[in-house]
């Protein structure tokens, strides 16, 4: 490490992009998914029906449905149908056996129309990228801390790359295709730099989102130790008073909802929490859904008492400090989003993806080139290479064994969502096992035409066992069921364009032409 | 550099090591007492100060990290981890333990 600070720099981007790259290309492909994660469970339950009805309606439906079969429960909370979330959602919290325990949650989800009990497929639906992507499938809290230790790594990466390539902004005018590894760098600073900003924003705001998880000193200096008491004061409409025990009629919730619009300058509620309904202490809280602007207010809401309708409590204006944090907060979910910044959003997580993607495919290549001639690899270096093929290929078949299952499983059986997610990573499992077997050139290209051919034949699937197919889909306005059909026969074609690149690429003059380049190479990339 | 890894003497191993320990441990040290510090002495209400310090500490963090890879022996990656650390973790003492309450 004497060759000065920029070389100094490139082995960190090096060494830190190897050792988290695979995870982090997990994560940033399933968050990537996310994005649309309202979409995909709507796919996933096609037997919700998606459709539009006034709030206020809905919310009446709920408040009758939930007075009849939880009268007695501490807590309900009714999560609103929205534009891009077609369900009514109720949950309600029995009271709890004894004082200081914590009552046991049930929920239901009702047709918006006519209040009646939907019982749609049971799945996790988008749900469950949403909560890889930052749990990992591990025990609470590991798979935070892991995942936000990758989004350090990942930011330490970001900025090294940004010091190593000192004409990033000049080559990025650059790109020469089919030149093998020379095309491969090309392209992973062009997806570097095009979406820099971005890549930035998600980086940083997702290491603010778990702050106060991994960086808690402040909270424990500023409030000496009293973690609870910081909490307090970020989200004041937690503080709810206590049963009374005496029992009152609750008023009715939808003329609230308009009050509830009156004190926010745009947007509305999209969750109602009821705290002890038919007591005389009975509150109601009217959660805004956040989806009207870019900075995010933690716990956003009115209280108003549920038998008199008075105003209890509003959450004040959100100060500088928090409003930044917010933003953070804001931009990383993107939840105020329309269409197509979603869409901006979605390509944008994937030139991420691709980013991590091409940056293992060229460590991986600068060392083979010296190995060309003999054709053997070391054993570390077949270790990256079983790894990249798995991490990638292997996971986006993942996916769609996901999508699969949701389909192929019986609608009625047991722990249904489970399989889904077990037949998700048993599919990634069978391709670590056959990247280790098949190894290089071949398992990639095979991998990737699997993932074509699942990819490609999803709208297929869903005519075949739904009623909901592209034609229907189409002509009836449901945008997200055909959006999902048509992004994923997309993917497919593209799958199925890498796949035959990679066959092609493989063919032995192109090899030798990489050859030549090794002496170049060694000196440009590091 | 990575190909030459088999060759590399004991010593080099041992200062990259050295390297990553203080970039991951004494980085997060240095990160905790800068957030501490400026959550302390930023004048605003308490749940404001410990946001802003959480918010900025990872900046921190990225900096001190760059710098263990980026100086050039292992003892001056940690020197310069050392010297601020104990700078903060005086001026943070002073203002918890002397100064507002």
């Amino acid at each position: 490490m004497k060759e000065g600070f920029r070389q100094a720099m490139a082995w960190l981007h090096t060494w830190a992009g190897l050792i988290f790259g695979w995870l982090l290309f997990a994560i940033f492909l399933t968050g990537t998914l996310a994005y649309f994660k309202d979409e995909i469970s709507h796919w996933m339950q096609p037997e919700i029906p998606a459709r539009s009805v006034p709030t206020e309606t809905s919310l009446t439906l709920a408040q009758q449905y939930l007075e009849q079969r939880a009268a007695n429960a501490s807590r309900w909370i009714i999560d609103l149908p929205g534009a891009r979330e077609p369900a009514l959602s109720v949950r309600w919290q029995s009271a709890p056996a004894k004082p200081g325990e914590r009552g046991q949650f049930t929920e239901k989800r009702l047709d918006p129309l006519s209040g009646a009990e939907v019982q749609g497929r049971d799945t996790q639906g988008g749900e469950f990228f949403y909560r890889f992507h930052f749990q990992l499938q591990m025990p609470y809290p590991w798979g935070r801390w892991l995942s936000t230790i990758a989004a350090m790594v990942m930011f330490v990466a970001l900025i090294s790359g940004i010091i190593t390539h000192k004409k990033i902004f000049k080559d990025f005018f650059t790109f020469r295709p089919r030149k093998g590894q020379r095309s491969w760098l090309d392209g992973h600073n062009a997806v570097g730099v095009l979406v820099l900003p971005f890549h930035l924003m998600i980086t940083y705001s997702s290491l603010v989102i778990f702050m106060t998880m991994v960086m808690p000193a402040s909270i424990l200096a500023a409030y000496k130790g009293d973690v609870q008491a910081f909490f307090s004061d970020v989200f004041p409409a937690a503080n709810t008073a206590k049963v009374a025990g005496t029992p009152e009629p609750l008023l009715p919730l939808a003329p609230l909802l308009e009050k509830a619009r009156e004190h926010w300058a745009g947007g509305s509620a999209g969750q109602v929490t009821v705290n002890n309904p038919g007591d005389t202490n009975a509150s109601v809280v009217l959660t805004h859904n956040g989806t009207d602007r870019v900075v995010h207010e933690f716990g956003r809401a009115v209280t108003f008492s549920g038998v008199t309708g008075q105003l209890l409590a509003k959450t004040p204006e959100q100060s500088v400090p928090m409003a930044v944090a917010g933003s953070f907060y804001g931009l990383h979910m993107g939840r105020f989003a329309d269409p197509v910044l979603r869409w901006l959003y979605f390509i944008c997580g994937l030139a991420s993806t691709a980013m991590i993607g091409t940056g293992l495919v060229i460590w991986l290549g600068k060392r083979q080139l010296k190995h060309a001639k003999s054709g053997v690899l070391p054993f570390e270096l077949k270790l990256v290479e079983v790894l990249n093929i798995a991490s990638m290929s292997g996971l986006v078949i993942a996916v769609a064994a996901f999508f699969w299952a949701n389909r192929v499983l019986p609608v009625d059986m047991a722990e249904r969502p489970q399989w889904e997610i077990n037949s998700f990573f048993i599919a990634w499992g069978l391709s670590l096992l056959h990247a280790a077997w098949r190894r290089g050139r071949g398992a990639w290209v095979e991998q990737l035409a699997l993932a074509a051919l699942l990819f490609a034949s999803v709208p297929l699937l869903n005519a075949v066992t739904t009623l909901h197919h592209l034609g229907n889909s189409l002509a009836t306005g449901d945008w997200a069921m055909a959006g999902f059909d048509l992004a994923c026969l997309g993917s497919g074609l593209f799958l199925g364009w890498a796949a035959r690149k990679m066959q092609r690429a493989g063919q032995p003059e192109i090899t030798g032409r990489n050859r030549q380049r090794s002496i170049p190479l060694e000196q440009e990339a590091h | 550099m990575t190909a030459k890894h088999s060759t590399l003497p004991v010593s080099y191993r041992l200062a990259v090591l050295s390297r990553v320990l203080a970039a991951v441990l004494g980085g997060y040290v240095l990160t905790a007492l800068a957030s501490v510090c400026l959550t302390l002495w930023v004048p605003m209400a308490r749940a404001d100060a410990a946001v802003t310090g959480m918010t900025g500490s990872f900046l921190v963090y990225l900096l001190a990290v760059l710098w263990c890879f980026g100086c050039r022996t292992a003892w001056r990656a940690w020197l310069g981890l050392i010297a601020p650390s104990l700078v903060l973790a005086t001026a943070a003492g002073l203002m918890y333990w002397g100064g507002r309450a």
